[in-house]
């Protein structure tokens, strides 16, 4: 256990892997053009139209985009957790080249908790209050490993050390609301880490947290990426969080692909029209904001996003009605992958896409 | 209080001599910690929630106050408008006596008093009444204050939709039929409907997506300028906070550690926790990702304030005489000022 610990620190303190091995990597995870519907059946809602990226080994993948835009229904999707109404409704999610929609609840149970784990963005939410963190954590470890409880438990002193509890031992016997909220994640990170994961789905896990905590929390993934190597979905709708933690970026809008590349291509050189427009419009931190003599002070860039969204869903491109460069074609057309540079795909019939009919 | 002893603060240089708005003076507010037996209550001690705190506001300008959770930013916002009453110190709006005025609760005179300071809520879903249609929620504070008679308040409230940027025609709508956005400029108009000098924001777009932040940032911007309102603007966004502000105060746990200019305070903080705030906030560029000044642990809780300096306990830099003596508020510099002992 002490070695661990100490390995945890080596790891942290070795030189940062060039962003270019993780490319190489093999694929872990594929999402082709996934489909999500919600009733009336005879109108589905497509929340999720024709969504497809892939994730590698070792990778995060960091999906950003605002409320309603699909980012956590097409990640759901990945462990088979669509809430109940919602339906796949085409496409395929192959993971380690299985098919997830095809498993049957069975043996999505082997795979969930195990290979496949999640941090939910409320930490308080999903742990049970009613056991302490040390029985509820020792309970999956006996589910899927058949470890006696004395082992499991030992184990999960271990995870906790980890994540960085201090005091590991006693904190087991603790109930979730002794904990404070940024210990409530570690705990539930740890948790996605018993059984050695593939992929941690993790959905907005900084959200709910203060910004000196968010940091922590951010540094110990990055930390935990580095040591353990498994891949991670970061949904997050924070462009700040993103920059910082992610790999790759798939950007979404209103249930559609909106770009995908690797982060620093597509913050330096954003190609979709919504990503231009939402990273223009974000206050920087690092941005001295111009105020004149009269006190005139500098406005934040909204081209784009200026209307409020109205527009029904399956049409065309679904960012049109606010987008300033759209034509008529784009509401009516539905933009299919254009790849723009290697690695870096973008929906837009304005950046040479393609175009389908739409449903709408 | 011998705890609290507060080194008066010394006014900015760029600051002209004008009166200011609004000062705050020795701000405390506390709640008693009760044990409750079978036939009384025996207080045991008290939360400071807001402790000792002091700033002024100019006339059109932009004082925000930052920090995280519990550091007392949105009571300390609320004592000002004796939402919760302060338990001690002096509030003045420009010759007013905050405090004493709204202990002699003569009905005119509060009702004077709050028109010039109004307040802009956090969750525009919880802050308006969803059996009330627009015209109602804006005619409501026309009606209490009298400022117009009822035949023109079909016009005022046109106006004031207009002014924040929605069209008139929605004002027979009800809440739930706007998005997120449209209700705060709903919030932002009903604040405007009485003309204050004095817009107080609790975290005005925490609770908005991304895209719409930036709409409503720049509308409190142009209203700002229009109307010459003073805001006192109250966030943990430090990036939304960088956009609109002229001064920043920064709280932790109920005490205020700086407070200065914002680019100064950005490019210069004197405080180890400014400083740590500022490091944790992830910039939108992983080209200039810069290496973090991190603190451990966590904020302790209020019931046990820690000793001496309140962030010794967190601190990078604590020295012995942190834990022991409370370092006063001082402004090397006359402009910008914070209360460390081994400043940055």
């Amino acid at each position: 256990m002490m070695s661990l610990a100490a390995e945890t620190q080596a790891a942290a303190a070795l030189p940062r892997q060039p962003e270019a091995a993780a490319s190489q990597a093999p694929v872990l995870v594929s999402v082709e053009n996934l489909h999500i519907q919600f009733p009336p059946w005879n109108a589905p809602i497509r929340v999720v139209e024709d969504v497809s990226y892939q994730v590698r080994a070792g990778e995060t993948m960091g999906i950003v985009g605002e409320s309603g835009s699909g980012k956590t229904l097409s990640s759901l999707a990945i462990l088979n957790l669509l809430p109940p109404p919602a339906r796949i409704a085409g496409g395929r999610i192959l993971f380690e080249g299985e098919d997830i929609a095809a498993k049957s609840q069975r043996e999505m149970q082997k795979l969930r908790g195990r290979r496949l784990t999640m941090i939910f963005q409320n930490p308080g939410y999903s742990l049970n209050p009613l056991l302490t963190v040390g029985a509820q954590l020792a309970e999956i470890l006996k589910v899927h490993e058949k470890l006696p409880r004395a082992a499991a438990l030992q184990r999960v002193e271990e995870l906790f050390r980890l994540v960085g509890i201090t005091d590991p031992g006693p904190r087991l016997s603790q109930y979730p609301h002794e904990m404070s909220g940024g210990m409530k994640q570690r705990v539930c990170i740890a948790r996605a880490l018993l059984c050695n994961p593939a992929l941690v789905l993790a959905d907005e896990p900084t959200t709910a947290l203060d910004v000196t905590i968010q940091a922590q929390i951010l540094d110990l993934l990055e930390e935990l990426k580095q040591r353990l190597g498994m891949s991670m979905i970061f949904v997050t709708h924070d462009m700040g969080v993103v920059a910082r933690i992610a790999d790759r970026i798939t950007v979404m809008y209103a249930g559609q692909v909106c770009e995908t590349g690797d982060k620093h291509a597509v913050f330096a050189r954003p190609s979709h029209p919504y990503t231009q427009a939402l990273l223009a419009s974000t206050p920087r931190i690092d941005k001295r904001y111009a105020v004149d003599a009269e006190g005139r002070r500098e406005r934040l860039p909204t081209v784009g996003l200026a209307a409020t969204p109205g527009q029904p869903l399956g049409g065309g491109c679904r960012f049109a009605g606010r987008c300033p460069e759209a034509a008529p074609d784009c509401t009516r057309l539905v933009p299919q992958a254009a790849a723009i540079e290697p690695g870096r795909v973008v929906h837009c019939l304005k950046r040479g896409s393609a175009g389908v009919p739409g449903h709408g | 209080m011998a705890e609290t002893a507060i080194a008066p603060v010394p006014e900015p240089r760029q600051r002209t001599s004008r009166k200011p708005l609004l000062s705050v003076d020795g701000l405390v507010k506390s709640y008693p910690l009760n044990r409750r037996g079978l036939f009384r209550q025996k207080v045991t001690g008290e939360i400071r929630a807001v402790n000792d705190i002091s700033f002024s506001l100019d006339e059109g300008e932009t004082l925000s106050i930052v920090g995280e959770s519990g550091c007392g930013k949105t009571t300390a916002a609320r004592s000002i408008l004796h939402l919760v009453p302060p338990s001690s110190g002096t509030i003045r709006l420009g010759d007013t006596d905050v405090c004493a005025t709204f202990s002699r609760d003569r009905r005119p005179e509060v009702l004077a008093l709050r028109r010039q300071m109004q307040y802009v809520f956090q969750d525009p879903y919880l802050s308006l009444n969803p059996r009330w249609s627009v015209r109602q929620i804006l005619s409501e504070p026309l009606r209490v204050h009298g400022l117009v008679p009822p035949a023109q308040w079909d016009g005022a409230v046109e106006a004031l939709l207009e002014r924040v940027g929605l069209p008139a025609e929605h004002a027979d709508r009800y809440p739930h039929e706007f998005s997120g956005g449209q209700r705060q400029r709903i919030g932002i108009a009903r604040a405007l409907a009485v003309e204050p000098r004095l817009l107080i924001c609790d975290e005005p777009v925490s609770s908005l997506d991304v895209s719409v932040r930036a709409q409503i940032l720049n509308l409190l911007a142009e209203l700002q300028e229009e109307l010459k309102l003073s805001y006192l603007y109250i966030s943990h966004d430090l990036s939304s906070v960088r956009f609109l502000s002229n001064r920043i105060a920064v709280m932790y746990l109920g005490n205020l550690v700086e407070i200065g200019e914002v680019d100064e305070i950005f490019a210069r903080p004197g405080h180890h926790y400014t400083a740590a705030l500022i490091s944790a906030i992830p910039v939108p560029d992983p080209a200039r990702q810069k290496p973090r000044d991190a603190i451990s642990g966590e904020i302790p809780s209020v019931v046990k304030r820690p000793s001496g300096c309140v962030f010794h306990t967190r601190c990078p830099a604590a020295l012995p005489i942190c834990s022991r003596q409370v370092p006063p508020l001082a402004a090397p510099d006359g402009a910008h000022a914070f209360a460390c002992h081994n400043p940055r």
